[in-house]
């Protein structure tokens, strides 16, 4: 395995999960932002809710949605990855297979909430 | 002859108090906390709200109002709220102190980054706390089935 060139935390899976996981995280706060003053429409009227609501349910909204989910899934199971590395005596010496059963968790998920999202989607 | 007393070269290391409190460890022990509970509470909103019955084309007034009906379903709502904002607030804010370097700029980051933290938090519980699943004087088409026996 060829060693990572400078220090101990430079690039390999240490590295860009710790990017990904800021990447992720603040994509997520700021659709959370969205998110909760959409829904407090519910509070002005159906109507207005109804009216912002129609305009997420089409394809491009639908693939922002499947993003959405891929980046609350990775940030989940790195999360718990790192929490792991921090807490269980044998996390930091296996932090790079944690990192990888990770990354199986968030495909097995994926792959269980993308198809049918899809369909809900593109109408299948 | 009496034995000559040495004295000790110095005083004996004491490591100073920090005067500024344990904000910051708290912080990171709430982040891990909190973590493992919004992963249970965000993945049961997503089956719910995405993946249940229709997915997201049943989601309207009267889905929400379906929801919010029953008072388990605020409360849970209202600690996703909470404990989501707080979590992604705190992270943001250690994203600010990394990367923003002037004073200034910190500053300015960080009064936006509380005044939306104050504003979302205090619309989102005011609505969970005074929602109406039933609106009088609503059209009756966009409300939820269970209207129609008031």
């Amino acid at each position: 395995m060829p060693k990572a060139p400078g220090t101990l935390y430079r690039g390999r899976e240490g590295m860009w999960s710790w990017v990904a996981h800021r990447v992720t995280g603040v994509l997520i706060f700021f659709f959370l932002l969205v998110h909760v003053l959409d829904t407090a429409l519910v509070r002005v009227s159906p109507e207005a809710y109804n009216a912002v609501i129609g305009t997420y349910k089409n394809p491009i909204m639908g693939l922002g949605e499947a993003g959405l989910v891929a980046a609350i899934v990775f940030h989940a199971f790195n999360g718990l990855r790192i929490i792991l590395v921090d807490y269980w005596s044998k996390g930091a010496k296996h932090h790079r297979t944690l990192f990888w059963i990770a990354m199986g968790l968030f495909v097995v998920t994926m792959a269980g909430f993308l198809p049918r999202h899809l369909m809900h989607v593109f109408g299948g | 002859m009496s034995t000559p007393v040495i004295t000790a070269p110095r005083s004996p290391y004491a490591r100073r108090k920090t005067t500024r409190g344990n904000f910051e460890l708290y912080g990171w022990v709430f982040m891990r906390i909190s973590g493992v509970v919004l992963v249970a509470l965000i993945f049961t909103h997503l089956f719910v709200n995405l993946l249940a019955g229709e997915g997201i084309n049943a989601i309207d007034f009267a889905f929400v109002a379906g929801k919010w009906a029953s008072l388990p379903w605020r409360i849970v709502d209202l600690i996703m709220l909470w404990l989501a904002m707080m979590h992604g607030t705190n992270g943001v804010r250690t994203i600010i102190n990394d990367y923003a370097e002037k004073d200034r700029t910190r500053g300015i980051l960080k009064v936006l980054l509380y005044s939306a933290f104050v504003i979302v938090v205090v619309t989102g519980t005011l609505v969970i706390f005074t929602f109406d699943p039933c609106p009088a004087g609503a059209d009756p088409a966009l409300l939820a089935d269970f209207c129609k026996q008031l």
